[in-house]
Formats: structure tokens, sequence, C-alpha cells
């Protein structure tokens, strides 16, 4: 069962240039560890050290925030669409 | 279930900004005035927060065609985030129209036009110009605008046109 994840600029290096691959699994967390096994280097960039999902990382299934739906655990179906996208944040420092 | 919104932890660490700059910028990002205008209005309307917002345009020309108030998810004089959901719809509209994201601007109510080290940190668009809009001297608002690569600084001349 493979779905569509388009990558934002600053992980289509990771994939080698591509702005969007094709990963097998059923739910998020089955794609990440897929992604991570085909091209090392994304779980680094996707999770924190505690292996939690990067806070700046936007993840959407089929234009649908997973952080509104399932988190990790969000399931898929064959052919939907995963879009990946760096948060556009910032802020002071003096309040971290 | 996670649900937490970006700012609710400690952010993580990295890189000091390291600032590069020359008394000349090299390179320069043209904003006609009447962007310029509705990022300084956008900056006085949601002070006391920090406004943001999205500038785009055709790719190959990088010219603004059309700026997107954004909605700062944050809601905070001291961070900014544009909601998630906005910025898919943005992104999605830019990417059909084959536009690229030319610019991405937010204010500082109280310091200067700069990028603080938490910008640089969080600075995941290489490819976009970050622009800052400065209310700090009231009557004088400042907009300047930078590249911000691998926690590197580079300042753009911000030039208005019409
Ligand atoms: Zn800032």
């Amino acid at each position: 069962m493979a779905v569509e994840v388009r990558l934002p600029m600053i992980l289509q290096k990771v994939a080698g240039g591509a702005k969007t691959v094709k990963v097998e699994g059923k739910s998020i967390h089955e794609v990440f560890d897929n992604l991570e096994k085909n091209h090392h280097g994304f779980a680094s960039r996707l999770f924190d050290n505690e292996g939690n999902l990067n806070h700046f990382i936007m993840v959407y299934v089929n234009n649908e925030d997973i952080r509104l739906q399932r988190g990790m655990q969000t399931e898929l179906k064959d052919g939907d669409v995963i879009t990946l996208l760096p948060a556009m944040a910032g802020g002071e420092d003096c309040c971290r | 279930m996670e649900m937490s919104l970006p700012f609710s932890r400690p952010w993580p660490a990295g890189k000091t900004a390291v600032a590069e700059l020359k008394d000349r910028p090299e390179s320069s990002f043209p904003l006609a005035r009447r962007y310029a205008d509705k990022m300084i209005a956008h900056a006085r309307e949601e002070a006391p927060n920090e406004c943001c917002g999205i500038l785009a345009g055709p790719a190959n020309e990088g010219r603004v065609e059309k700026l997107y108030h954004g909605i700062n998810a944050e809601k905070s004089p001291v961070r900014y985030n544009i909601d998630p959901q906005q910025l898919l719809s943005i992104h999605e509209e830019t990417e059909a129209k084959g536009w690229a994201i030319l610019g991405i601007y937010h204010s500082h109510t109280h310091t200067e036009a700069f990028p603080s080290a938490t910008d640089v940190r969080l600075a995941f668009w290489p490819d976009s110009t970050y622009l800052i809009i400065s209310l700090k001297e009231q009557g004088e608002p400042v907009i300047r605008a930078f590249s911000i690569r691998d926690g590197r600084i580079e300042e753009k001349q911000v030039v208005i046109g019409e």
C-alpha cells in the first residue's frame, strides 16, 4: 500500500532532490519509518532527541493536519497524499 | 494524540545567529510600495502582537503578485507562527499558480528590524526572503530583508518600487 509524500525544499536533499516520494505504510508512523529506511537522514530531521515529532514540521494527510487527527497513529489509505511543510515561525530570544 | 501548539515546549537548542552583514547588501528584494504599506498597516493592526504573512509571485520573475495576511497562531507579542492550516492552503495556492513563496514577513513591535537568534533557528525556508517590519520608532516603521540559510544571515536591500 503506497502513499505519496510531498517534500519541502529542506527535505528534498535527503531524498536525493526528489520533490515527492512514494512510500509504503498504513500509518504516518510506518511511513516515516520507511522514509528513513529508504533515505537515511529523515528521522533526525523529523524527530527530536526524545523521538517526538518535531514541532516545527507540519504533517498533513490529504490537507488535514495530523495533529488534529491521531498524530503519528493517523491511518492511511492507498493513494493518500502526505504533505510535509516546515513551520513559518520565529520570535524574540527573551522568552524561551 | 499530539495536540499541543509548537511553542508549548522548550525550543530546540540550535546554533547561535552569526550575522554576516556587509555595508552594502549585494542582493536586493524588489517590493512595490503598496505591499510595503500593507505590511506596515498589518503590523500596526496586530500590535502589540507580532504579525506575519507571505509574499508570493511567479517563481522565475521574483515579482510579488500577492500578499497573504497570515494568522499568527500564537497571538503573541514575542512569537509568530503562521496558522498551520492557512500555511498549507497558501502553499497549495502558490504551487497551483506556479508561484514561489518569495517573502515571509513578521513584525518586531519594540525591537529593531533584525532577525533574532530564534528567528534564525526557526528559519526553515532557505529559498524565501525573510522580511521584518520594526515599529520600534513609532512614526518611522522600518522594513529590512534577509536571507537566512544554515544559521547565516545575509541582508538584502529592500528596493521600493511602484
Ligand atoms: Zn523576529
